[in-house]
């Protein structure tokens, strides 16, 4: 157990978790974009900044990223770290301007655009977190899209900017994305959706006869968990 | 889709060099650039194929570094120098100049495989400045008015 303070209050967190992980076990909110339980942290989008106090000195960390650590004082709201947070924050605002999260993030900490970051117009909604690459690769598993190119250039898709192979359709990206840069539209109908440029055909529930999933997607599951391909022919509302 | 039998045996014996392994990732992909004077398509999706690394992965490392490319380069890549001593003595109109003379922009190729332009960050001579890199040779104290006779040589 380690034992620290917070915003002036004593806790205890246990060995391995994170300054946010404290944090948010005893109520205190820190914004983030970029972490997810299912697959951790990145550090990518820095809104988790938070000032740790050791002896002397103070420094700004991603508390999503921080080791809770004895002795240690943290402060999640002081001047400083606001200062910090709304620069990210304008930051943020420049590059994605049409994000509605980021609209409402910069309204709740009274951030204005800032004349002097010129805001983008190519970037979409993405602010490059990182989190669809992870969950594509560590919760799927199938690893459909990366970035690409680097700095200003830097974009999130799949290789060569083509229909993945690998692709099943699942849309976690899509779901996991903060922002909501990555769209994925399902016909009226719902017998396909397309993400990345692909369209996936959809299976029906075999008892309510709903579409439910793509094909691929439970080609996938059925290959890659060893279970017959019948077997997951129901949807989840009618198991 | 038809696969080219010689790009596939030359990608298996770079791969053979390092072994499939992740961590051999940007050794394969430098002996690639080599072996190819760039990173061709097909060899990328026959190289997913060996490695056990996800093409979209393998994607990101080529497009990350400045040593990969996925466009064919010419025989001579002429690299001008944009370092800080480079840019103050004139980097920028070496550029123009090379730009006006092979008739192309910065990051092409000229039509006859010869050249490719680039600009990169520093050379590490900045005391040579300003300084171009044709093929791997260095050409230091370089003004606009050299280029031609430059270019000439190398097109012998």
């Amino acid at each position: 157990m380690a034992k620290f303070i917070i915003d002036g209050k004593k806790i205890e967190a246990e060995n391995g978790a994170t300054v946010l992980d404290a944090a948010r076990e005893n109520g205190i909110e820190i914004p983030t974009l970029c972490t997810h339980d299912e697959v951790g942290s990145a550090g990518a989008c820095r809104l988790c900044v938070v000032e740790v106090k050791q002896g002397n000195r103070a420094k700004i960390v991603a508390s999503c990223l921080y080791p809770a650590e004895d002795g240690i004082a943290v402060d999640t709201k002081s001047e400083r770290v606001m200062a910090v947070r709304r620069l990210v924050l304008q930051l943020l605002l420049a590059r994605c301007p049409g994000s509605g999260l980021i609209q409402d993030l910069a309204e709740q900490m009274g951030v204005k655009p800032e004349p002097r970051f010129t805001a983008d117009t190519d970037k979409g909604k993405c602010i490059l977190c990182r989190l669809c690459v992870r969950t594509c690769e560590q919760v799927v598993g199938v690893s459909a899209i990366g970035f690409s190119f680097r700095g200003a250039d830097k974009t999130v898709g799949t290789p060569f900017h083509e229909n993945s192979q690998v692709c099943i359709g699942c849309g976690a990206c899509a779901y996991i994305c903060p922002t909501g840069h990555i769209e994925m539209e399902t016909t009226k109908t719902g017998d396909s959706r397309t993400i990345w440029g692909r369209t996936f055909k959809m299976a029906t529930c075999k008892v309510c006869g709903r579409y439910f999933a793509p094909e691929d997607q439970l080609k996938y599951i059925s290959r890659t968990a060893g279970v017959p391909l019948e077997n997951l022919a129901v949807c989840i509302s009618c198991r | 889709m038809k696969k080219d039998k010689t790009v596939e045996k030359q990608v298996k014996e770079i791969v053979d060099r390092y072994g499939a392994e992740k961590s051999s990732l940007i050794a394969i992909l430098q002996d690639m650039q080599g072996a190819f004077g760039y990173l061709p398509k097909d060899a990328l999706i026959f190289l997913n194929e060996v490695v056990d690394v996800p093409l979209a992965r393998i994607y990101e490392v080529a497009t990350f570094y400045n040593a990969f490319s996925l466009t064919p380069r010419g025989k001579y890549l002429v690299e001008v120098c944009a370092g800080t001593a480079c840019h103050v003595t004139g980097a920028l109109t070496l550029m123009e100049r090379l730009e006006r003379d092979l008739e192309i922009r910065c990051g092409e190729t000229t039509g006859d495989g010869m050249f490719t332009l680039e600009q990169v960050r520093c050379l590490g001579c900045c005391s040579l400045a300003p300084v171009m890199r044709i093929g791997g040779n260095i050409h230091a104290y370089l003004t606009q008015d050299e280029i031609p006779k430059i270019l000439r040589n190398y097109r012998q």
